[in-house]
């Protein structure tokens, strides 16, 4: 099935994913994933239409809540590390290496 | 592109008898939420602890008042032109892991609620949001303020737990997985000593762990993309009968693995374990050391033996793969760990690998596995009981040793420990030589059972490697009981008077492991007669 809309989906979630992986900053890694979450939703939106059923357009708003739920958990856990560190770079969370 | 079936939605038929446990957690859960806005400090701790142990007993009460009903469909939705199995499905498994959810639910809250140990308050910090070392923060501690938000957190994870076990579609699983993780992020950064650690800790779970769902998210979209459908029973029909490229499916299988051995702690996906559990506080941990295991187990064994069974994928030799990194990475790096929590955490991942040759070797009634026989589903639950037990005591055990008012959690200051505090020591040695698998305990059982399915599914060589990487895991554990009893006592650590709470915990974690290794008939024969999964039902 070479529908482009999974392509594309497949291109901007490989930019997250890339992200998430290389960036250093912690909100840069939690845009990332806020961009892999959009590109399951494109997949979803257009294979709802390729089929002809509404179940992905449902799942769409799903994982729009959960995003929604995911910034609230995440930015108030990165600005409690901001404030104690000043620094929102994940290099410096070295405190457990062993 | 076919146009879109006109919008009609038909409300689901939802069996609330059935369903109840999950709703008394979620429903104790939103209650615990408005005691924090109502309820004057100096009552909250009580009413929380009391509303949640007594929605876990009710649940728990609940589903054994059910365990004779025969297997149905939770939740029922009917949609346009073809009838779905349903969100939710209440089967054997679903029981089984219910059940041991909720029980060791309620054993980790009991840790939750241990305040003699800490001097009078519980091991959250009095006010996350301050900054650590901070006049604000010591103001609160002199104050004795407490975070009791750690309840109501702990009960929103433990529903989605129940949950995600019983998800019988994609879309369910997911939001269930979102749901035990973020409560899971905010409590690993509530401990009340070494705040920075905390704190790390709880960024770490979190930027992972949504890497992971986003990873698995996008899994399910690929399958719903190859499929059409996010039922299980949907997609089975989609892989058995589809004439198109297997690539999208794949992709989407091996996504949603990735999130879901995440969630296990399986290598490669578990450079968090070490770091999360060790700056969790230590309630929190135990916790998440047992129920999570329970629930991604549960999860990845339902998707892989009911929704991808189907002939078309092998998926066996990958998980094969997965599960001897495991064991190995798991076994060698807890040999060199010098901090207990950590080497905990290494060894949970070293269990991960063992339950999961038990994943590869898939003996079901499918595969020709006779009825009443522990199969690899049966095995790895009963596994996960040994091993919850050993895990859940070992982590009390932490909470109580102590120096200078913190956990001594580096193995140095634990020498000699168990010669100057022989029952805390006695203890801690059953507990280490379950989690090695020592016969006459229960971990003991539990390891012959899941290398005798992975034996039984025709991976006899997987057999064989984790017998050997288990002969060499009793070395990590051999290790911390000579540090116990064969060290001169330094003199530093102390072992701390438990409230009755932990001495509870510890009590039944020992005589669970005893009696689950002397005697584990009873037990394996109920596992055995109800935990198997449902694979269709008809509307």
């Amino acid at each position: 099935m070479n529908d482009p809309y999974i392509v594309l989906a497949a291109i901007l979630f490989t930019i997250g994913l890339v992200g998430f992986l290389i960036r250093r900053n912690a909100l840069v890694i939690f845009m990332s994933v806020e961009l892999m979450l959009n590109a399951c939703n494109l997949v979803f939106i257009s294979m709802s239409q390729v089929h002809g059923i509404l179940d992905g357009q449902v799942a769409a708003f799903f994982v729009m809540v959960v995003a929604a739920a995911e910034v609230v958990v995440g930015l108030s856990i990165i600005l409690m590390i901001y404030r104690s560190r000043r620094s929102t770079s994940v290099d410096n969370l070295t405190a457990m290496k062993h | 592109m076919t146009p879109l079936a006109p919008l009609a939605f038909t409300a689901p038929t939802i069996n609330y008898g059935l369903f109840a446990p999950v709703l008394f957690v979620l429903g104790a859960a939103c209650v615990g939420i408005l005691v924090e806005a109502f309820a004057p400090r100096a009552l909250r701790f009580q009413i929380q602890v009391a509303l949640s142990l007594i929605a876990l007993a009710a649940a728990f009460v609940n589903l054994v008042l059910n365990w004779g009903i025969a297997s149905r469909a939770l939740i029922d939705p009917v949609t346009v032109g073809q009838v779905v199995t349903g969100s939710l499905i209440h089967d054997g498994a679903t029981q089984v892991m219910w059940a041991m959810l909720l029980g060791f639910g309620f054993v980790s809250l009991l840790l939750f609620a241990e305040r003699r140990v800490h001097g009078g308050v519980t091991a959250f910090t009095p006010m996350a949001a301050a900054t650590p070392g901070s006049k604000a923060e010591t103001e609160a501690a002199e104050a004795g303020l407490e975070h009791t938000e750690a309840f109501p957190l702990a009960l929103f994870s433990l529903s989605g737990m129940l949950l995600i076990v019983a998800a019988n579609d994609l879309l369910t699983m997911f939001v269930a997985l979102e749901i035990l993780s973020f409560p899971l992020y905010v409590l690993c950064g509530l401990a009340r000593h070494r705040r920075l650690l905390s704190q790390e800790s709880a960024l770490k779970y979190f930027l992972l762990g949504s890497g992971a769902s986003a990873m698995l998210l996008f899994g399910v979209a690929l399958v719903f993309g190859y499929s059409g459908s996010f039922a299980y029973d949907g997609i089975v029909t989609a892989v058995t009968l589809s004439q198109e490229s297997d690539r999208l499916l794949i992709g989407g299988v091996a996504l949603i693995a990735v999130g879901l051995l995440f969630k296990i702690g399986a290598v490669p996906f578990h450079a968090w374990v070490p770091d999360v559990y060790q700056g969790a506080p230590t309630p929190v941990t135990s916790f998440m050391a047992v129920c999570t295991k329970i629930a991604a187990a549960g999860a990845l064994l339902r998707i892989f033996y009911v929704c991808f069974g189907g002939a078309r994928l092998t998926w066996q030799p990958v998980i094969a793969a997965v599960a001897i990194l495991t064991m190995i990475v798991g076994t060698v790096v807890a040999i060199v760990q010098t901090d207990i929590k950590r080497l905990l955490a290494y060894s949970s991942v070293a269990h991960a690998g063992f339950l999961l040759t038990a994943v590869t070797g898939a003996a079901t009634t499918q595969s020709g596995l006779a009825d009443g026989q522990l199969g690899s589903v049966g095995a790895i639950l009963f596994y996960l009981i040994g091993y919850g037990f050993a895990t859940i005591g070992c982590f009390a055990v932490v909470t109580v040793v102590r120096a200078h008012g913190r956990e001594a959690t580096e193995l140095s200051q634990w020498a000699g420990l168990g010669r100057r505090y022989p029952v805390i020591g006695i203890s801690m040695v059953i507990l280490l030589l379950s989690l090695a698998g020592i016969p006459l305990t229960a971990g003991f059982v539990g390891k012959f059972a899941v290398f005798t399915a992975a034996w039984q599914g025709g991976y006899w060589w997987l057999a064989l490697v984790a017998v050997l990487v288990s002969v060499v895991a009793v070395y990590i554990y051999l290790r911390v009981i000579i540090v116990l009893f064969f060290r001169e006592p330094a003199g530093e650590a102390e072992v701390t008077i438990a409230g009755p709470m932990t001495l509870i915990v510890l009590a039944i974690s020992l005589i669970g492991t005893l009696v689950l290794g002397i005697a584990p008939a009873p037990v394996t024969n109920v596992i055995a007669q109800a935990a198997e999964f449902l694979h269709a039902v008809a509307g």
